[in-house]
């Protein structure tokens, strides 16, 4: 950060002459270790370091982004965003006077018990070897791998009106695969954290459990060779957490960012069903589905201070008792829409412009345990562990896979089904909740690598939920 | 960062290497122009100068890797890929032997310049928007140079520069009642932009028209280029590459234990030679003029990195593990007489957010998106509302495959996650007797 701040210091010498500018300074630092099929892949340390100005001038706006930080580069990428602006301002959706200022003077670092240096490289493979020879338990384990991945971000925005947010994060990500095969018929089976990212330290070693779940990894691949396909079939649903995050994520997140609904991505991401009428009437959900915006939860992966903007983060409830109340959108699509929203502004780096993302949407708990949950269903499936997702431009039509399921019947789980699926509409799906888990159920969870934005941009994203059951929903299994 | 300073500055960085070290210098660049419109109006604009350097530092049979952004500037890069080289001599300490290192050892150069100085990305958004008056027009034009170079201790010397542009771009009417157009190249041509025009205000005159709701079934069906490249997609995702064959994680699993095959009129191959990425690797192989992956509908060769190469014992013929220039051989059906050929059924003029529903089965699921059309009797009668599609290509490529046109489709693709993509594709539309739709 040291280094951040003293380029910005450099850059106020020479703030250009506009109406407002900003400038964010990013420094990514990343390291994976990978051990697969008992050998060491190659490393990958990664450092990343540039800047981004964005200068609005004369009503229009525009940003520059370079890798060159010295004074001349900051410069160039100065003049290079004036011009872009004067283009805006002849050209532009709007006047770039509702471009939201900033005054915000905060800092962040993420919670880390054990940092990532504490524990040599030595060491690391040594458990990701250890975590290699419990996944090959059987020659039909034909692809097993074990890996740590390391990513510190550090961010600092300094803005013309003196705000200055500075934030550190910093994540530990685990992860583990086996891949079983008999025949035709190959299954994959992910976990050791691969799809419950935090930000946080080694300490991530430990929660998710890295050495148990090793073998019953390898155990389920295995199961699921001989295991029958999921049927084809209108049953009761129960959703474990680790496939909620990506059913929030897709029918409920992206259908609430308020740049799809203003149409900035018509062309990629795509629209939404939700249009700027349903907000504070329009039932999205049964009485069940309470969700949040919210950046404060310690250790979520999208929790901060501020965002790329540096417009204070806080909660805010999106759906609340199934009632869609605010999108998901920043100060200047607020401004463009005549709609509340959210401080959630966010850029993937240094070389991409803010736009409206995800940050922490979650699923807030109700009540009872997972074992309460299934008792509830009289014939049904439960899905575990995201493994195919898609879904249509407006977010409605979906179709979710998952790497297993269990049929339930009277109450009681019974025996694997392979390579289950579902389908439904988002408009329609979230109304047959009928069973959301306790506090105990919540599982924080998220996903590294929701994309969107043209130019596009890849970021974090966190989503906490309980396991859920959704009634009579349409389920499928594998082949032609 | 210009040719001439990228081989001067990794010459000096290898001065500083000691005894047996070998380093491998990676460079990406790119310095483009942005600009996000919505509405007919510019949305968001910009510009990205971005240069960095990947550092490969191999002793003996060890290996390790890193990346780095780069100013530009001599001096400073120096001093910055210094701190790197002496990061990755540390991790080598650390790390065991690797059985499936693998690098050039043949010294080879290259030297490849593709497009000149286009036409400015603020004249050129200009001319869009003046052009488009009337449409709400919604996209992103993306524009510039992209470098590529490689240097070696050993003596690697590749260098590939382009200038180019992309404008990815389409038409609303309302809602989700969309023309989907690109323009994408290296040369700008007024006339290219308003032909796309045109077509694109007569999509939407037919747009205009009441949409149909399909009930889900079986429905014959085009699949326009722009469709067909999603398929391919799926395919390049795991159906092609060597280590996915070894380990049985391909989607063609069938197709290469002999159970399956696509039609006989399907042969696609990797074509390096057409491209417009590097014609070179990471590692220093030259990649060979054209790789042939499906032959006539059997499996014919995997695409094999280096490292895959080295374990799998197979000659190295791609940079990773998915196709950069991916062509589909053209057929014999007109594509005047598409229409005419479909009779009553599906015109589908984009497919969107494909994924895997059974990759053992190479079963794929997907959106209808833009420009998809219900046909009667050899005409357009109306739009159609957004239908999921979930079928297997060895039906859709395979048994249901009734024709593919005798005109192909070069579609640049306008990814931009990782930089501006040079991949790109070549694809004929494909006339089907059925696909089927689920929701």
């Amino acid at each position: 950060m040291e280094q951040l701040v003293e380029l910005a210091e450099r850059f106020l010498s020479e703030a250009p002459a506009c109406d407002d500018w900003s400038l964010r300074l990013v420094e990514e630092d990343s390291d994976h270790l990978e051990v697969r099929q008992g050998v060491v892949e190659p490393g990958a340390l990664v450092v990343s370091l540039g800047a981004m100005v964005t200068v609005v001038k004369g009503g229009g706006i525009g940003y520059g982004a370079t890798s060159d930080l010295s004074l001349a580069g900051l410069r160039a990428a100065a003049e290079r965003a004036a011009q872009w602006a004067r283009v805006h301002a002849r050209l532009g959706l709007f006047d770039a006077g509702i471009y939201p200022r900033t005054t915000t003077r905060m800092d962040y670092h993420s919670p880390v018990l054990e940092p990532w240096g504490g524990m040599s490289v030595t060491s690391k493979l040594a458990l990701l070897h250890e975590l290699n020879q419990a996944l090959a338990i059987d020659p039909r384990i034909v692809d097993w791998s074990a890996w740590l991945t390391q990513r510190r971000v550090a961010q600092l925005l300094v803005t013309s009106d003196g705000g200055r947010v500075s934030q550190i994060f910093d994540s530990v990500h685990p992860g583990l695969l086996a891949v079983a095969n008999a025949g035709n018929q190959t299954q994959h089976r992910h976990g050791g954290g691969s799809d419950w990212p935090q930000q946080g330290g080694l300490e991530r070693l430990a929660a998710v459990h890295l050495q148990d779940d090793a073998r019953r990894l390898a155990e389920e691949a295995l199961a699921l060779l001989d295991a029958p396909d999921c049927p084809d079939d209108t049953r009761d649903l129960i959703l474990l957490p680790s496939q909620m995050a990506l059913q929030i994520h897709e029918s409920i997140g992206h259908p609430l960012e308020l740049d799809r609904i203003l149409g900035d991505e018509r062309n990629y991401a795509g629209t939404s069903f939700v249009t700027p009428g349903m907000f504070g009437r329009y039932r999205y959900g049964s009485e069940l589905l309470d969700v949040t915006f919210d950046p404060t939860i310690p250790g979520e992966l999208a929790s901060m201070v501020a965002d790329d903007l540096g417009i204070p983060a806080r909660r805010e409830y999106l759906i609340r008792r199934g009632i869609l109340e605010r999108p998901l959108g920043g100060p200047l699509s607020q401004a463009r829409a005549g709609l509340p929203g959210t401080a959630n502004t966010r850029a993937s780096s240094w070389d991409r412009p803010p736009i409206d993302r995800m940050g922490n949407i979650n699923l807030e708990p109700v009540e009872g345990s997972l074992a309460d949950l299934i008792a509830r269903v009289e014939r049904g499936i439960l899905m575990d562990t995201n493994r195919s997702w898609s879904i249509d431009d407006s977010r409605n039509k979906f179709q979710f896979g998952c790497e297993l399921g269990r049929l339930i019947e009277n109450g009681e789980l019974k025996g694997l089904v392979r390579n289950p699926g579902y389908r439904g509409i988002s408009a329609e799906f979230w109304r047959s909740l009928d069973g959301v888990g306790g506090p105990e159920t919540l599982e924080i969870r998220g996903v590294t690598n929701c994309g969107k934005g043209e130019p596009n941009q890849s970021v974090y994203v966190g989503h906490a939920s309980p396991p859920c059951l959704f009634r009579d929903v349409t389920v499928f299994g594998g082949g032609e | 960062m210009n040719q001439d300073a990228f081989f001067a500055l990794t010459e000096r960085l290898q001065t500083g290497l000691t005894g047996a070290e070998i380093l491998f210098c990676h460079l990406d660049g790119e310095a483009s122009d942005f600009a996000r419109i919505n509405r007919n109006r510019i949305r968001q604009a910009g510009h990205v100068r971005s240069v960095s350097m990947e550092l490969t530092l191999i002793a003996g049979t060890r290996q390790v890797a890193g990346r780095c952004t780069l100013s530009g500037d001599a001096r400073p890069d120096l001093a910055r890929l210094r701190w790197l080289l002496a990061r990755l001599r540390e991790r080598l300490a650390d790390v065991p032997d690797d059985p499936y290192l693998n690098y050039a050892t043949e010294i080879s150069a290259s030297q490849r310049q593709i497009g000149e100085q286009a036409l400015p990305a603020e004249v050129a958004v200009d001319e869009l928007i003046t052009a488009a008056n009337g449409l709400d027009l919604v996209g992103i034009w993306a524009s510039g140079e992209i470098t590529e170079g490689l240097a070696s201790s050993l003596g690697h010397s590749h260098w590939h520069q382009s200038l180019s542009f992309n404008l990815d771009w389409s038409g609303y009417l309302e809602a989700d009642k969309a023309v989907k157009a690109r323009l994408g190249g290296f040369y700008w041509d007024a006339d290219a932009l308003h032909h796309a025009l045109n077509a694109m205000r007569e999509g939407l005159r037919i747009m205009a028209r009441p949409a149909r709701t399909l009930e889900p079934g079986r429905y014959r069906a085009y699949l326009a280029p722009a469709a067909v490249n999603e398929l391919t997609d799926m395919l390049a995702w795991g159906g092609f590459d060597l280590r996915s064959h070894r380990t049985q994680q391909t989607p063609l699993l069938l197709m290469t234990q002999g159970e399956r095959s696509f039609d006989p009129r399907i042969t696609i191959r990797e074509e390096h030679v057409r491209g417009l990425a590097a014609g070179f690797t990471a590692e220093g192989f030259v990649k060979p003029d054209a790789v042939t992956l499906i032959e006539q509908g059997r499996f014919g060769q995997c695409l094999v990195d280096a490292r895959s190469g080295k374990e799998y014992g197979q000659m190295v013929n791609a940079a990773g593990d998915a196709p950069e220039a991916l062509a589909l051989d053209a057929g014999e059906l007109p594509r005047a007489k598409v229409l005419a050929q479909l009779g009553t059924g599906l015109y589908i003029g984009n497919l969107w957010y494909c994924n895997w529903s059974d990759p053992n089965d190479c079963r794929v699921t997907g959106m209808t998106r833009f420009g998809t059309y219900w046909v009667e009797g050899g005409e357009i009668v109306s739009p159609v509302k957004v239908m999921r599609f979930d079928d297997s290509l060895y039906h859709l490529l395979g048994d249901r495959l009734e024709g593919l046109t005798s005109e192909r489709e070069l579609i640049l693709s306008a990814q931009t996650y990782d930089g501006r993509s040079t991949d790109s594709v070549l694809l004929p539309g494909l006339l089907v007797s059925a696909i089927n739709l689920v929701l």
